[in-house]
């Protein structure tokens, strides 16, 4: 009798509980993570309007606001991130299309990564802002130096991702594919391309986020238009709430690709394990 | 019919795995090979599942040697193997893409009732337990009607209880359409349970030791007296396999012969 009442109480204290907690969860968890950045926002807000700092060289985030509806209001601001936007784009969807194909050829086929990998490593060892004065040389000035940076940047994590997950595609479920006589194409498009696709989409997202840190590299090196532009003149002219402005929209337009890549790809990966998520929310 | 003649099989590794192994293997016959660790039992059945090519020797099957994997020969191995991104139904008919899509899903469909996991036709691999993963893996060898069903330890990464149960349920789909079963176990108990003739190896190299018929009827009954002898026998074959003083004996014992004294 005992034992069937103790086993009892704490499924049914459980069944609620279980009930309510995803909405606790997709609630708590992104309040949970702004609560630090809001405070401190805030702290410095009232910092300010109590006269205790004034705020010239740190903008209160009410200047820093205030920037950028001013900025928007212009049409400015549509113009830079326009700008800057299709410059990832247009360099994220040449690093993916190289880093793809290269990758593709060298983790498939033995004899091209013996002949290509190590030239495509040593390349990598060369800090990719090195690159700079060299594609100015060749490219110019103008946009495809730009570009140019942000696809080498883009490359590398991409080729590295889809090489590495082709060579530890498990040999075991290859055999299941023998097993089946799959032919050549066949065994690529039936369990090599899944089975590499979970390490290809982070590939991806390391090669988007390469692709906004090279963007504002390349938009210093002279650009009259993009975020990273405002960032420079921010700093010529003094204007520091300018260059909190663009820092805070790098990083909403940032997170937002990268939001946007997890969205697309996410139907492809639902038959992943979904612990690292759950434990993420714990 | 399966036909192995001496089978040799030395990796390139100067590993010597396999030494003229020679048997005859009737359609629809179930056949154990049980052995030490080491003794060439995987190396046998992946050359059999044409998957290795052996070193020298043939195996045959109906008369067509076999050097790649075969379209009338499945096999399953001791893990499910299953395809994590496929659904279990998707899992199963993964052999069967060149079948028109309705009959296809009528196939899966009742591989699946079969197995009794018509309810987790949608479900991820990941979701399933290790039984039923190994149901799906069967369910996926035999969807394919194969002549030959290789099974190289299937059940030894189960419970007792599981393993039994699967073992159970592993006759009851051979009477279905009755292919030959060679199975690879370490377990008496499932050699005996299961096989009609048990093949003893032993390594260094991997050969035959001995052979022994059980001529049991089936559904055997794992309690009564004759199904402990013939247990007994097998592991002292067993015994005597790993025992470097016996030297090698050829040649089979027939029931009767030497079984119960
Ligand atoms: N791919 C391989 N390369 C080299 N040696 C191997 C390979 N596979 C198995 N062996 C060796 O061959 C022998 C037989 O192996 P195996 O057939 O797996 O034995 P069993 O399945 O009976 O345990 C062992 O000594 C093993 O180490
Ligand atoms: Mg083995």
């Amino acid at each position: 009798m005992t034992m069937t009442v103790e086993l009892q109480a704490p499924a049914a204290a459980a069944t609620p509980q279980t009930a309510s907690r995803p909405w606790l969860t997709r609630l708590a968890r992104p309040l949970l993570g702004l609560l630090l950045p809001l405070s401190l926002a805030l702290a410095w807000e009232l910092a300010v309007r109590a006269g205790w700092s004034n705020g010239r060289l740190v903008p209160p985030p009410s200047k820093v606001f205030t920037t950028i509806a001013e900025l928007a209001q212009s049409g400015e601001l549509t113009r830079h991130i326009t700008m800057t936007l299709s410059r990832v784009g247009i360099g994220f969807g040449l690093g993916v299309a190289a880093g793809t194909l290269l990758g593709g050829i060298c983790g498939y086929w033995g004899l091209a990564r013996r002949l290509v990998d190590p030239t495509i490593q040593a390349l990598r060892a060369i800090p990719s802002i090195a690159w700079v004065p060299l594609f100015i040389l060749w490219l110019g000035i103008f946009e495809t130096s730009k570009v140019a940076l942000i696809a080498v940047g883009v490359f590398f994590p991409v080729y590295l991702g889809l090489t590495g997950a082709i060579l530890s595609v498990d040999r075991k479920i290859v055999e299941v594919g023998r097993v089946f006589r799959l032919s050549g194409p066949a065994m690529i498009r039936r369990i090599l391309l899944p089975a590499v696709l979970p390490a290809y989409v982070v590939a991806l997202r390391v090669g988007l986020g390469l692709g906004w840190m090279f963007v504002v590299a390349a938009e210093f090196m002279g650009a009259s238009e993009g975020l990273g532009y405002l960032l420079i003149d921010g700093q010529q002219l003094g204007k520091p709430a300018q260059i909190v402005a663009a820092i805070v929209i790098f990083a909403i337009i940032g997170k937002a690709t990268d939001w946007l890549l997890e969205i697309a790809t996410a139907p492809l990966l639902r038959w992943q394990d979904s612990f690292a998520r759950q434990s993420g929310a714990a | 019919m399966l036909q192995l003649a001496s089978v040799t099989k030395v990796y390139p590794n100067g590993v010597h795995a396999l030494e003229r192994f020679s048997s005859e293997i009737q359609l629809g016959e179930i056949i154990a090979i049980i052995g030490g660790s080491g003794c060439g039992k995987s190396t046998l059945l992946r050359a059999i599942a044409g998957l290795d090519r052996a070193s020298a020797g043939t195996v045959t099957l109906d008369g067509e040697a076999i050097s790649a994997p075969h379209a009338k020969v499945g096999i399953i191995f001791q893990e499910p193997r299953l395809l994590p991104w496929l659904s279990v139904a998707d899992n199963i008919g993964f052999g069967l893409s060149e079948l028109p899509a309705a009959e296809r899903r009528e196939r899966v469909a009742k591989a699946l009732a079969r197995v009794g996991l018509a309810d987790k036709a949608k479900v991820w691999p990941r979701e399933l337990s290790g039984g039923q993963a190994q149901r799906v893996a069967i369910a996926r060898a035999l969807v394919a009607q194969p002549e030959v069903l290789l099974l190289d330890e299937p059940f030894s990464a189960l419970d007792a209880f599981t393993r039994k149960d699967l073992q159970d349920h592993l006759l009851d789909l051979w009477a279905d359409t009755r292919p030959t079963l060679v199975l690879v176990t370490h377990d008496v108990e499932e050699a005996v349970v299961l096989a009609d003739r048990v093949l003893v190896m032993r390594p260094h190299p991997g050969r035959l030791f001995e052979e022994i018929t059980i001529n049991l009827s089936r559904p055997r009954d794992r309690n009564a007296p004759l199904f402990e002898q013939f247990k007994r026998h097998v592991l002292t074959a067993l015994d005597r396999s790993l025992d470097r003083t016996v030297p090698d004996t050829q040649g089979r014992r027939e029931p009767g012969g030497g079984l119960w004294w």
